[in-house]
């Protein structure tokens, strides 16, 4: 919607239109504030940590379970040189010791959500299917981070009582 | 044609050029949450008349929700 938007306003004369094509989902996914009746904590992008490892398809296991331990997460998300996410290394290949290629320990496709999801979809998903953590990616896939459930869970109850 | 920016050129427009947002969501989308500052002028009324309050001197930046 927005580039019509800033087409209509070029159309309209305007010389200096800018298209911020993530619009306020993106902002509200990097714990940008935004304003008006409807807190953003109500969506899961403003609980999302993007602290969480990545890696390469082509990276070794040994110096990736490395970096890995050292950041205190469980898991790591396989990226292109794009940031788009290409799999997942959970906790039985991260505790391995064989040192194959990323490409060759990774789960494939891992099942990913948008930061504009309400929270609460997003825990009942998680408890449903049984999940600690969601990946939590752009449209374009790119990786934002990741929901944990625990944190899901604490912000709803938090709402609840406010 | 319009210039896509991203979040870090969206906050220097701001902060350097005084840039004006404009949210293209209805305005129910609007009042639930928009980016401080942003005015509301829906896709569907954008026109001579509700653009007039915009100053034309300064950047104007679109947005909606996200890339849909």
């Amino acid at each position: 919607m927005s580039p019509r938007a800033a087409s209509r306003f070029e159309a309209l004369g305007f010389a200096q239109v800018y298209d911020y094509v993530a619009g306020k989902a993106d902002w509200g996914s990097f714990g940008l504030p935004l304003e008006g009746r409807r807190p953003s904590e109500t969506r899961l992008g403003a609980h999302v940590h993007s602290d969480v490892p990545a890696c390469a398809p082509s990276d070794r296991m040994l110096e990736v379970r490395e970096r890995v331990r050292a950041t205190g997460w469980d898991t790591c998300f396989v990226t292109s040189e794009h940031g788009v996410v290409l799999g997942r290394l959970g906790r039985t290949a991260l505790a391995g010791d064989d040192d194959v290629s990323v490409e060759q320990a990774m789960t494939l496709g891992p099942s990913t959500v948008r930061p504009s999801l309400e929270l609460d979809t997003a825990v009942e998903r998680m408890r449903t299917q049984n999940l600690t953590t969601l990946p939590v990616t752009r449209s374009d896939g790119v990786l934002i981070g990741v929901l944990r459930r625990e944190d899901a869970e604490h912000a709803l109850d938090s709402l609840a009582s406010a | 044609m319009p210039t896509a920016i991203d979040r870090a050129e969206v906050q220097r427009l701001l902060r350097e050029e005084q840039a004006q947002l404009v949210e293209v969501l209805p305005p129910d989308e609007y009042e639930d949450e928009h980016l401080p500052g942003a005015i509301n002028i829906p896709l569907k009324t954008l026109d001579r008349e509700t653009t007039r309050q915009l100053d034309r001197d300064r950047p104007v930046i679109a947005y909606c929700y996200d890339y849909q």
